[in-house]
């Protein structure tokens, strides 16, 4: 059975671009995926065809069950959109825009009303109510967007790098909120550039590049793919570099590589926490003092930087945007 | 998935007539709220046209000749329904100002992803623009009593003219819609609202007598659509100057702004619409 978003071979070219070249996904009910990729790569894109505001030249998209091509309203129906952009009026209160949404999703004007309080509640908001959005900061305003997108608590949800430009008080702030969503059973594709939004939020992720997908799985198994775990140790005296680096060729799989001004030696090892507590061990023994020890996993950037060959955030910012007018 | 649908707490599907009409209302009432917290706006948009009133009476009036008089009072009764014409056209620039402004911001998307009235955008905005329309001319028929200018008919009349002339506005904003939803920024759709607008409003009867102009500048100026509403104007408020010129508008010119604000309104309304759902599905 497809997911609650599913989509095959999507194709949108722009003149000479060929901004998706074939994107196949597929989100099961309940969970949430994240789209990667560098700015141009075809996210935004791919959110705009699956949410019925771009045609696509060819391929197939099917939201909570419905045909995206055939019946794009019942679609409008049945999903929230928060944008790039805080796409809320700027000289309406909160609570004008959350009550127009409500209308626009056609709930009679009483429980727009009603439904815009309960969200003001919800989000943090009541005391700005009725200040003009203009009036905002970057993060309030980020939160009534996606007040506005769960005025009908769609089952599908989509986010267009909800974070970007945050504070890390706000973002935290939104990925509560998206758990909540998403432990109430709600479908989510998440867009982002930020790696660690992923890697907290998504069950799966989707790696896309020049429009088509590169590579996915769950995190971990990206993280898999890219390379093994490594022991990274921090010495507290420089002498001790050259001791702990013979312990440590012991223990490895491979190379150390050490930072000396950092007086910090990197090992590739297999066997996991079990080999650590050896490694600890036997520096010990030998009288080594350790300021930081740890065994590191490939992080979802060194996932990104080896299947792209560059790192997430990109230069050339309104590319993607600019052809999707 | 097709359960959750049905939890969805919506109404049920009106007639989409119906529907259409309960969004463009929602979307007009936005931007009335929109327009009362920028008086600013609105009172520049009267300045300009009183600004016209007082230079075009003052500067103009002694040396103008209507129907054999170049008397200034004349002339004043003469302008008032080419400035009241000309303000009304220009709603268009800020039809498409708001609507280029809304695409800007992204608004536009937000309203695309939502199960609403596909015209209800452009629709709200262009009825709030006619509110705002009415609102310019009642001041400003008000600057113009002072100035001197009366009408000579009968309160019908007089409000059949006010009702041309909103009908030409609306008309208006809805090429102001097009060129809002077709241009990439709102300073764009400002002055691109504006320059066509020149010498339509110009190559008309509403400054000057036509019948003094070039033959076919004159030609021009008495099939000009924005003409026939100076005219029906000029005739229901029982103005002077009314043209004397052959051309079928200039003798049936109630008729004639009525089938073309009419014209104006089905072309444009037609292509907006088509521009604003183009390229989504």
């Amino acid at each position: 059975m497809p997911g609650a978003i599913h989509a095959e071979g999507l194709v949108k070219t722009f003149g000479e671009v060929r901004a998706l070249d074939g994107v196949d996904l597929d989100v099961p009910e309940g969970t949430v995926l994240g789209l990667l990729g560098p700015n141009g790569a075809g996210k935004t894109t791919t959110v705009r065809c699956l949410t019925t505001l771009l045609r696509p030249d060819s391929g197939k998209a099917v939201v909570a069950g419905i045909d995206v091509l055939k019946n794009p309203d019942a679609v409008r129906r049945s999903i929230g959109l928060s944008g790039q952009f805080a796409a809320v009026d700027e000289y309406l209160t909160g609570r004008e825009n959350l009550q127009m949404v409500g209308q626009l999703y056609q709930m009679r004007a009483k429980a727009a009303k009603a439904r815009a309080e309960e969200l003001l509640e919800q989000f943090d908001l009541t005391d700005a109510a009725d200040r003009p959005t203009k009036t905002y900061s970057g993060g309030m305003r980020r939160r009534l967007d996606l007040a506005a997108a769960l005025v009908v608590s769609p089952p599908v949800m989509f986010m267009d790098e909800p974070t970007t430009g945050l504070d890390p008080r706000n973002r935290q702030l939104l990925w509560d909120v998206i758990k909540r969503l998403v432990s109430g059973g709600t479908t989510l594709l998440l867009t982002t550039q930020y790696l660690e939004e992923a890697d907290h939020l998504a069950h799966d992720i989707v790696v896309v590049d020049h429009g088509h997908v590169i590579a996915q799985g769950t995190s971990d198994q990206l993280k898999a793919r890219t390379g093994g775990e490594r022991v990274e140790v921090v010495v507290h005296e420089r002498e001790h570099i050259r001791t702990a680096s013979e312990v440590l060729r012991g223990f490895g799989k491979g190379e150390t590589t050490v930072e000396e001004h950092m007086r910090k030696l990197t090992v590739p090892v297999t066997g996991g926490a079990k080999l650590l507590a050896e490694v600890i061990r036997e520096l010990d023994t030998r009288g080594i003092e350790i300021d930081d020890i740890g065994l590191r996993r490939p992080t979802l950037d060194d996932v990104f930087l080896s299947l792209t060959g560059h790192v997430a955030e990109a230069r050339d910012n309104d590319t993607e945007k600019e052809a999707a007018k | 998935m097709t359960a959750a649908t049905d939890a969805v707490p919506v109404t049920a599907p009106a007639h989409p007539l119906v529907q259409s009409l309960r969004d463009s209302l929602v979307v007009a009432k936005r931007n009335l709220i929109r327009m009362s917290r920028l008086p600013d706006m609105i009172i520049f948009g009267l300045i300009q046209p009183i600004m016209f009133v007082v230079l075009f009476s003052y500067v103009f009036g002694g040396s103008m000749n209507i129907g054999g008089s170049t008397s200034s009072s004349v002339y004043r009764e003469f302008l008032m329904a080419g400035i009241f014409a000309q303000t009304v056209t220009f709603s268009t620039a800020g039809a498409g100002a708001g609507i280029a402004d809304d695409m800007h911001k992204g608004l536009i998307d937000r309203f695309r992803s939502l199960p609403m009235a596909r015209g209800a955008v452009l629709t709200g905005r262009t009825l709030a623009d006619s509110v705002q329309t009415a609102l310019t001319l009642f001041v400003l028929a008000l600057v113009a009593l002072l100035v001197g200018w009366r009408t000579h008919t009968s309160f019908g009349e007089v409000l059949a003219a006010f009702g041309l002339l909103l009908l030409l506005g609306y008309a208006f904003t809805w090429v102001g819609a097009l060129i809002g939803l077709s241009v990439r920024t709102p300073e764009a759709a400002t002055s691109g609202g504006l320059i066509w607008l020149f010498p339509v409003t110009f190559i008309s009867n509403a400054f000057v007598d036509s019948s003094r102009m070039t033959p076919w500048l004159q030609h021009v100026a008495d099939w000009n659509p924005f003409s026939a509403t100076v005219q029906a104007c000029r005739e229901l408020f029982g103005n002077p100057g009314v043209s004397t010129s052959d051309a079928w508008p200039m003798q049936h010119p109630v008729w004639a702004s009525l089938i073309y604000s009419v014209l104006i309104v089905a072309i444009f309304r037609t292509l907006a619409v088509r521009k604003y759902r183009s390229a989504s599905v």
